[in-house]
């Protein structure tokens, strides 16, 4: 029963993928589309339920569903292990999923290849699963590289942009140079514990006896791994270009779920970072680099899907920061308020996006929040949240990000504050520009403009409130997260009782982020200014803006030393090897005339006294056994 | 019931195919191919069954020669690779007109049957005979068959049939010199030979040229790209998804068992050099400019790879090497199925004519795609399960060798997936691109369900192979 169940939960979205590739077209959009929607909410179902039979009995379930690889002492089972942080993660991204399969019916219509966009979304949910309740690193290396591959389809969906094409192109071999280093993490592990099972794993640990050297080495190693998933310097330049899918694909995997596969994977193999201290230093420090970073970047851009991708990076970058003080459900804790506010960010955008014909320029935005009074909300509840205004979900859970920053290193909690504050700026910079003031588009647009239907802004609604009330989790005092990852986190996660010196923070947190609102809001609504055009930017300004010039530097270092070894390969290398042998061949050229001579008699006579021949041997010796 | 049965039908079918006349030859070499996958399964029945299939009986006194065939896990592994491959090849090419069917075809199965042989035969001499057999079908249907100008190819072919066939002069020396020591030319006689270390190292040696040339192993690998352009696309099947193999197997059940101190003081380099050949490959293949020539070069880093894992002479690298054999062998022929249906639509496999196909040939798209994907071992794909194993028994020799090996799993998403860019998508072609018929599709769907299955359920083959390769590690460990 428990195991059809299982099976029911990860399998449906299969279904639905299979579903919509080969019958998708035939049977409409609408079908197709809800066929793909109902896959997720059944597995939503599924999550729902395992997670209250969780709470209720506290016992993780644990299944093997088949034998997978054996190499030598290394047995490898497709396992699967619903635990307290499998089922957190089940339920955020099946429930989030749904909601954007929901809000993509409206939002793909248009699209003639709607139904491929469901299989697709489908395909990746069922990989986002495999992910995340897998019950050793290689099962959940199967879900690791099907997103990758899902990401890749869904950026390059409209495959007639070679632009598009690319940035997804960069996405996947961005994501592989750090799946190489998950790869050797896997293989140091292996080679260690003989078994990659999480369970397996962490009790070898506990018992002792491991070199922590290696483990220093392999936690390293995978880090590497989630820098490339999560988009942390160095490997996070494919985030931003990753805009290029669709808007709810920017929703659903590249802001609320498997961006945040990198932090998943950490917290999981917790056990193992909390052996290498120096490894948790790099994280941290990564982390809050990466958080201030992209945070910078988000300053100046006008695009507004690309303002809310740096404010991804740098959010996540917040979670790193956290994940390398050791506080994992501090981490957790903002992944989970982030997918709130961040998908209805994103959705919100679409939203704009779709009412203004496909414009992303904010600087062709403006006064929306007549024409889109619920997309305008929603969104404004979100900035609120993810800028740390009080009471909003953001609020509480980079309030405690902060909070441990500051108890670790004082210079990482003024990163983190600075990039805070940064956060809320260019955040109400978008809103202004977007939603307040006049109108700056066509007169044509002008008169199209119109909220969206309720396909898309239930979805919007409801991501709102999760964003408004989702800090409820893990209020200070409560600490309800913090108490359910306990069987995970064992006795090492954070918990402020709150005395002075957290009122004091949470009140520096308050002010930084109503400074950077104020900011935006005397810069955009009272100066009234509007971002120059491209050709205007000049300074430091220009080098921000250019994201400072990070892909082009590995442009120069990286891809064209590459490509002009290839051809250096291609063009000299390889014909003077070749005459090399051709000089060996002038020697040899005895043996070439019998070559010669068998060309020119007849092939088929020759072949057939040849085949007789043999045949008769053959056919004798084995008669005669 | 023994595993000569495979050969005389291979032999027959050939005979048949070619007196069967142009209209049928097609047909009937499907027919005999497919008995001979047949035979093969039923073959592997028994042997997992316990029944001894192998077949040992002298066949010339002076010199001491016995046909003899050896059928381990192993062996049959191989066989079931090539009688797998072949009715696949043979379906796949339904859709050329050849000029002379008949003898295309007969030459076809006639090179099934040589290296059904090689892979079988368990005498030195009778497998130098095949090994060197199974150069003349290739030789002649590439030649008569190929590509291109009739010029060029003809010089690219000879060359190929020259250096293979000169560095296999080298392997029957070292065999006639066994022979001298040994007096017999079984395999189970000359691994028992006391070779002193400069007399392994030798032979070890001239081994080494026939199976690098053959596999191969750079910077021998100078005949091949010019050869798979150049060649039939079924020819370059032949070649790149079972030929190359027989190099391969050969360095496993010939060249490590009998100089075995030799593969063991020469490891590092070998895999060293193995791993060069992984990079170097795969830098070359980025910038080709024709697809069949890029395919060649992703394949020549896949072997590499594949010897690698061969010269770990660890059980795991080994069987993740065989592994890796047969999904290689599995992708690549798809691949180059891919190749062949672009070229009989546009008549081109220049990167540059191509492109701005998926919009007009999807499900085309979604199998070359999957293709492409396995090819870059996706986990899930049975080629996952072998370049894992593979740099996995690596990483246990060194960990820099896994490293090193495992760029592939960057580069070679990079030029995959940069060809499939410029080949399938962008801005809709301007010349009409149909899409697969029903028995492209078919081909296409084999190649992809067998990837996918044991890609997910590797077990049988690994059962099937681990046995033979953990007798072999012991015989040389002695």
């Amino acid at each position: 029963m428990e195991n059809s169940l299982v099976l029911l939960l990860l399998l449906t979205p299969c279904v639905g993928f299979l579903f919509n590739v080969f019958f998708g077209k035939k049977v409409g959009k609408s079908i197709s589309g809800a066929i793909g929607t109902i896959a997720v909410a059944i597995s939503f179902g599924m999550s729902l339920y395992f997670f209250l039979q969780l709470n209720s009995n506290g016992k993780p379930l644990s299944v093997t569903l088949f034998d997978w690889i054996q190499i030598g002492k290394l047995k490898v089972d497709f396992g699967i292990l619903l635990d307290q942080l499998s089922l957190l993660w089940l339920l955020f991204v099946t429930g989030i999923g749904f909601l954007i399969h929901l809000y993509s019916i409206n939002y793909m219509h248009e699209d003639e290849n709607m139904h491929k966009f469901f299989a697709y979304l489908n395909l990746f949910i069922f990989f986002m699963i495999t992910l995340v309740v897998g019950s050793n690193l290689l099962v959940m290396f199967i879900g690791w590289e099907g997103v990758g591959l899902c990401s890749y389809l869904l950026i390059g969906f409209w495959h007639k942009n070679q632009e598009y094409n690319d940035a997804a192109k960069k996405a996947f071999i961005m994501n592989r140079i750090g799946d190489l280093g998950f790869l050797i993490g896997i293989f140091i592990l292996a080679n260690l514990f003989s078994t990659l099972n999480f369970v397996e794993m962490k009790q070898a640990l506990a018992n002792g006896n491991t070199s922590a050297a290696f483990l220093g080495i392999a936690a390293l190693c995978l880090f590497i791994g989630a820098c490339g998933k999560s988009a942390q310097l160095p490997l996070y330049t494919w985030l931003p270009d990753a805009m290029a899918g669709p808007t709810p694909v920017s929703a659903l995997i590249h802001a609320a779920t498997m961006v945040t596969a990198g932090i998943f994977m950490i917290t999981r193999m917790n056990f193992l970072f909390d052996l290498s201290p120096e490894v948790q230093n790099i994280i941290a420090i990564v982390g809050a680099t990466t958080a201030l970073v992209a945070a910078s970047i988000g300053l100046l851009q006008n695009d507004i899907k690309k303002v809310l991708a740096y404010s991804t990076v740098s959010q996540l970058g917040l979670m790193f920061l956290a994940l390398g003080l050791g506080a994992y459900n501090v981490a957790v804790f903002h992944v989970i308020t982030h997918a709130f506010f961040k998908a209805c960010l994103f959705l919100g955008s679409g939203s704009v996006i779709h009412a203004l014909h496909g414009e992303q320029d904010m600087r062709k935005m403006g006064g929306l929040r007549k024409a889109m009074p619920i997309t305008f909300a929603t969104m404004l509840i979100s900035t609120l949240a993810i800028a740390g205004i009080f009471p909003f979900a953001g609020f509480w859970s980079k309030d405690e990000i902060l909070m441990v920053a500051f108890e670790h290193n004082k210079v990482l909690w003024v990163i983190g504050s600075i990039a805070s504050i940064m956060t809320a700026f260019y955040m109400f910079r978008l809103m202004y520009l977007t939603f307040f003031r006049h109108f700056r588009g066509t007169e044509e647009q002008k008169h199209h403009l119109h909220e969206s239907p309720s396909l898309i802004t239930l979805p919007l609604i409801i991501l709102a409130a999760l964003a408004t009330v989702g800090g409820l989790i893990n209020l200070p005092g409560s600490n309800w997260l913090n108490h359910f990852l306990e069987p995970i986190l064992a006795g090492k996660h954070e918990e402020h009782a709150l005395g002075n010196q957290e009122y004091m923070l949470m009140g520096i947190a308050l002010a930084g982020a109503i400074i950077g609102i104020v900011w935006a809001y005397t810069k955009y609504i009272k100066q009234g200014f509007v971002p120059r055009q491209d050709s205007e930017i000049v300074g430091f300004y220009k080098t921000i803006y250019n994201k400072y010039y990070v892909d082009e530097i590995y442009t120069v270092v990286i891809i064209k030393p590459i490509n002009s070894l290839s051809n250096f390969f291609r063009t000299t290398l390889e014909p003077a090897l070749g005459n090399v042998v051709y000089g060996f061949g002038t020697v040899a050229n005895g043996l070439s005339n019998q070559g010669k001579k068998l060309q020119s008699g007849s092939i088929g006579l020759y072949l057939f006294a040849f085949v007789i021949g043999v045949l008769a041997i053959v056919s004798y010796l084995f008669l005669a056994q | 019931m023994n595993v000569s049965l495979i050969l005389i039908v291979l032999l027959i079918g050939a005979l048949a195919t070619f007196l069967s006349g142009d209209k049928f030859a097609a047909k009937v070499a499907l027919f005999f191919s497919l008995a001979a996958l047949g035979c093969t399964t039923l073959l592997v029945n028994h042997y997992l069954g316990g029944i001894d299939i192998s077949l040992n009986n002298p066949w010339l006194k002076q010199p001491n020669v016995s046909f003899a065939l050896k059928a381990d896990g192993l062996a049959l592994a191989m066989v079931l690779l090539t009688v797998s491959l072949t009715p696949i090849i043979i379906l796949s090419s339904f859709g050329n007109n050849f000029n002379k069917s008949k003898n295309f075809y007969a030459l076809l199965l006639f090179m099934a049957f040589a290296m059904t042989g090689t892979f079988l035969a368990a005498d030195g001499l009778l497998y130098y005979i095949f090994w060197e057999l199974s150069l003349l079908p290739i030789y002649f249907i590439a030649l008569v068959w190929g590509n291109g100008e009739v010029e060029e190819r003809k010089k690219a072919v000879v060359k190929f049939f020259i250096y293979t066939l000169a560095g296999s002069l080298f392997m029957l020396v070292a065999f006639a010199y066994l022979y001298t020591k040994a007096g017999s030319f079984m395999l189970s006689d000359l691994t028992k030979l006391k070779l002193t270390s400069t007399e392994q190292f030798w032979i070890f040696l001239a081994f080494f040229l026939a199976y690098a040339i053959k596999i191969p192993i750079i910077p021998f690998h100078t005949w091949q790209a010019k050869v798979y352009q150049k060649a039939p696309t079924v020819g370059t099947m032949l070649l790149s998804g079972i030929m190359l193999k027989m190099g391969l197997y050969s360095v496993i059940r010939w060249q490590i068992p009998i100089a075995p101190l030799a593969a063991k003081t020469y490891m590092p380099t070998l895999i060293g050099l193995s791993i060069a050949g992984v990079i170097y490959g795969s830098i070359v293949a980025l910038r080709q400019k024709d697809l069949k020539k890029l395919l060649a070069y992703s394949s020549l880093a896949h072997v590499g790879l594949i010897a690698a894992g061969c010269y770990t002479l660890t059980v795991d690298g080994i069987s993740g090497a065989v592994s890796q054999m047969i999904a290689h062998g599995f992708v690549i022929v798809g691949l180059f199925f891919a190749a062949e249906v672009l070229f009989r639509r546009f008549e081109s496999n220049k990167i540059a004519d191509l492109g701005g196909i998926r919009s007009q040939a999807p499900k085309f798209t979604s199998m070359f795609m999957i293709l492409v994907l396995a090819s870059v071992a996706l986990p899930g794909t049975f080629n996952f399960i072998g370049e894992f194993t593979v740099l996995y028994s690596l990483s246990q020799v060194n960990i820099w060798f896994a490293v090193l090996g495992g760029t592939t799993i960057i580069l070679g998403a990079y030029y995959m997936l940069k060809m499939f860019q410029n080949v399938m998508l962008g801005e809709t072609n301007t010349k009409v691109f149909a899409d697969v018929s029903l028995n492209e599709t078919i081909v296409f769907v084999i190649l992809i369900a067998f990837l996918l299955f044991y890609g997910l359920h590797p077990k049988p083959i690994v059962d099937l192979v681990n046995p033979s390769v953990k007798e072999i590690l012991t015989q040389i460990n002695r």
